[in-house]
């Protein structure tokens, strides 16, 4: 072996043990083979799968309306509207999962943040800054509801996974319970929505006036940065952290377990309780009775795990998971079945799943190493 | 309204639960949790209507629904096969491969049926399965011999006691030369087959075409009631019955003065009220949810 050959060698497997290494890089491989599949899955229809990157791309820049001859981002306002939920969801779910929880319950965390915030904007009289009064209440109703999980799981070692689950759908039959029966009739379609919500509640419109663009956007990024600062700047987020890594030797050192436990899915239900009030007061604006399940909460679990619980991450993936939603609205227009969105959204998810194969190639290629470094010793 | 001529309706709720919750009880008593039931619910129904109703409109008869229901447990089960992959080979974390699967079904459901027949849900099926002379239709039959033979093969066969070794204790189960990756995967293949019958006879009793709704959480039912019925065939058919009548109460008693709603959130209040209560105790098998690494030395 000449050294010229040897030294290409080396550089190449650096190249790939990093690509392996990152966590982002895999991130971002997982979200192409999403989009790939995708692409494979319409062409095989035999589409043109060309509608679909189309339909992303508008989501990010807009498009060219005709009929007002004039540019419209409106689906980049949509995309940062979704991305608000998205992200808070997703935040709710990574911070829970860096302290070695698995919160699937956001999407009953969102619910009852917008049953609070419904709460107040409907049956109390209008007054100036009532939509600030309602989004701390749902965020303390969101806490509630994710604190009940961690003090299950804390003090009655009940699998937050199991207890979430109940809880969402509680909550879900809780808030058609009380929006249906407590809360001031609306004029019309007593089963579908309550009386209008105070117009003092509503959240004030910005930058792109074609969208539902709201000032939680800005509540949603003040969200990022308190994540950010609790989980790497904190003694708090240091105690969180170590009892994610290592339970037992947190304990060990001083940590008191039990009370990280139960403050992070406190914290982490607050995320998603302001998700709740952010989609009710800025994106609906009227007294919705839910029907189902939004699925924000669903969708956070796989933004977390695309920003790998890092507040960076999950802003970016947020972002990423809106412009796909905004897509799907745009792509009925296009003439794809749009549900291929959310066949992407699930193989993004699996795929991360089966990235925890990528650990067993780093294995291998370290024996590898080892062993021809063993060769290399012997043949000297 | 009589509480005798009930217990068809309630029965026929209670099926789909009950099936599904064998098939989480039989994966989870492998050693694997299942999250995903209420995604392969729900590609068993829409594989179970498109296969109907493709069949007779092209003049087949009542067979037809059979046939359905068997691609339906077919196709659920090569989808269940993806979270064995995942958790059982590549120990990725359990409940993630599962909720992917839970989005997917989702989408491909939808998918689907836009692809064949243009719209979000499917066509009216013309022929589904009919009731009996008591008013059972036969998807109650079929979950009463899901449950007896899961029994059966739980506690008198030796399959059964090496899938229970697996659940509890891989690594013993291992060392005395049971195959626990194989077990595994049969464990989870079965919960996506029944998954796929559970799908079928509910799109082939309670409805007349697959829509996004049909399936409403009842997969999350069944996990509800697997743990509620503390992980045996006769605790899960007791609180799927439970959890069945429940559901059908929501419906049959709706227009009374008792909302629906108080009915619909029984399942999952109890069984969180009753984990509560029986914290402590540990009835879950020990290794459920938690990847076998086979130990190099």
């Amino acid at each position: 072996m000449t050294k010229s050959s040897k030294s290409t060698n080396k550089t190449d497997q650096v190249w790939i043990d990093r690509l392996l290494a990152s966590e982002g890089a895999t991130s971002v491989l997982v979200v192409i083979l999403g989009i790939l599949s995708g692409t494979l899955i319409v062409a095989l229809l035999g589409k043109n799968p060309s509608s679909l990157f189309k339909a992303i791309w508008q989501a990010f820049v807009g498009y060219y309306n005709k009929g007002k001859g004039a540019w419209s981002v409106g689906p980049l306002g949509d995309t940062l509207t979704y991305a608000i939920p998205y992200v808070l969801c997703g935040l709710s779910m990574g911070f829970a999962n860096r302290v070695g929880l698995f919160n699937i319950g956001a999407e009953g965390q969102y619910t009852v943040g917008m049953l609070a915030a419904h709460a107040f904007a409907v049956c109390i009289p209008a007054f100036p800054g009532q939509w600030l009064f309602c989004m701390v209440v749902a965020v303390l109703a969101g806490a509630i509801w994710g604190g009940i999980v961690g003090i299950l799981k804390a003090k009655f070692k009940i699998s937050e996974v199991v207890a979430t689950i109940m809880l969402n759908y509680i909550a879900l039959y809780i808030y058609r319970l009380v929006a249906l029966y407590l809360f001031p009739a609306g004029l019309t379609n007593r089963t579908y929505r309550t009386a209008d919500l105070a117009s003092t509640s509503i959240l004030k419109g910005v930058f792109i006036s074609e969208s539902n663009l709201n000032i939680g956007f800005f509540f949603m990024i003040l969200a990022v940065f308190v994540y950010w600062f609790i989980m790497e700047k904190t003694k708090l987020g240091f105690s969180f952290r170590a009892t994610g890594f290592n339970k037992d030797a947190a304990r060990c050192s001083g940590i008191n377990d039990t009370q990280a436990i139960s403050l992070s899915m406190a914290i982490a239900g607050a995320f998603a309780g302001l998700a709740g009030a952010c989609v009710l007061l800025g994106s609906l604006k009227f007294g919705r009775i839910m029907q189902g399940q939004d699925n924000y909460g669903f969708m956070g679990i796989a933004v977390a795990l695309v920003g790998n619980s890092k507040a960076p991450g999950i802003f970016l993936a947020g972002i990423l998971f809106g412009a796909l939603r905004s897509a799907y609205s745009l792509m009925q227009f296009m003439n794809i079945p749009r549900e291929v969105v959310n066949i992407i959204e699930g193989l993004i998810v699996i795929f991360i799943a089966l990235r925890a194969g990528l650990g067993k190639v780093q294995e291998y290629r370290a024996k590898q190493k080892i062993k021809k470094a063993r060769e290399q010793e012997a043949a000297k | 309204m009589n509480i005798l001529n009930m217990i068809p309706t309630i029965m026929m709720v209670t099926a789909p639960i009950l099936i599904t919750a064998i098939g989480g009880m039989i994966c989870e008593r492998s050693g694997v949790v299942n999250v995903a039931l209420e995604g392969l619910m729900s590609i068993g129904a829409c594989a179970a209507a498109c296969t109907a109703f493709i069949l007779q409109s092209t003049g087949a008869g009542g067979g037809s629904v059979w046939v359905g229901v068997l691609i339906a447990m077919l196709i659920s089960g090569i989808i269940s096969l993806i979270h064995a992959v995942a958790a059982i080979d590549l120990k990725a974390n359990q409940t993630i491969s599962g909720t992917g699967i839970n989005l997917l079904a989702d989408g491909i459901t939808i998918f689907a049926c836009q692809v064949l027949f243009g719209m979000d849900r499917t066509d009216t099926i013309p022929i589904r399965m009919h009731t009996d002379g008591l008013g059972f239709y036969p998807s109650f039959y079929i979950a009463i011999g899901v449950v007896v033979l899961s029994w059966f093969v739980l506690y008198k066969t030796p399959f059964g006691m090496h899938l229970r070794a697996c659940g509890e204790h891989p690594a013993a189960a291992d060392s005395v030369g049971i195959n626990v990756r194989r077990v595994r995967y049969i464990g989870v293949f079965v919960s996506g087959v029944l998954g796929g019958l559970a799908g079928a006879c509910a799109v082939m009793t309670q409805t007349t075409q697959f829509t996004s709704t049909l399936i409403g959480g009842r997969g999350f039912i069944a996990l509800a009631a697997v743990a509620f019925g503390r992980w045996t065939p006769i605790g899960v058919l007791g609180a799927s019955v439970l959890f069945g009548a429940s559901q059908a109460l929501s419906v049959l008693l709706s227009g009374t003065s008792i909302p629906s709603e108080v009915f619909n959130i029984i399942p999952y209040a109890i069984t969180l009220i009753a984990l509560i209560a029986f914290s402590g105790k540990d009835f879950a098998p020990r290794s459920a949810g938690l990847p076998y690494e086979k130990s190099s030395s």
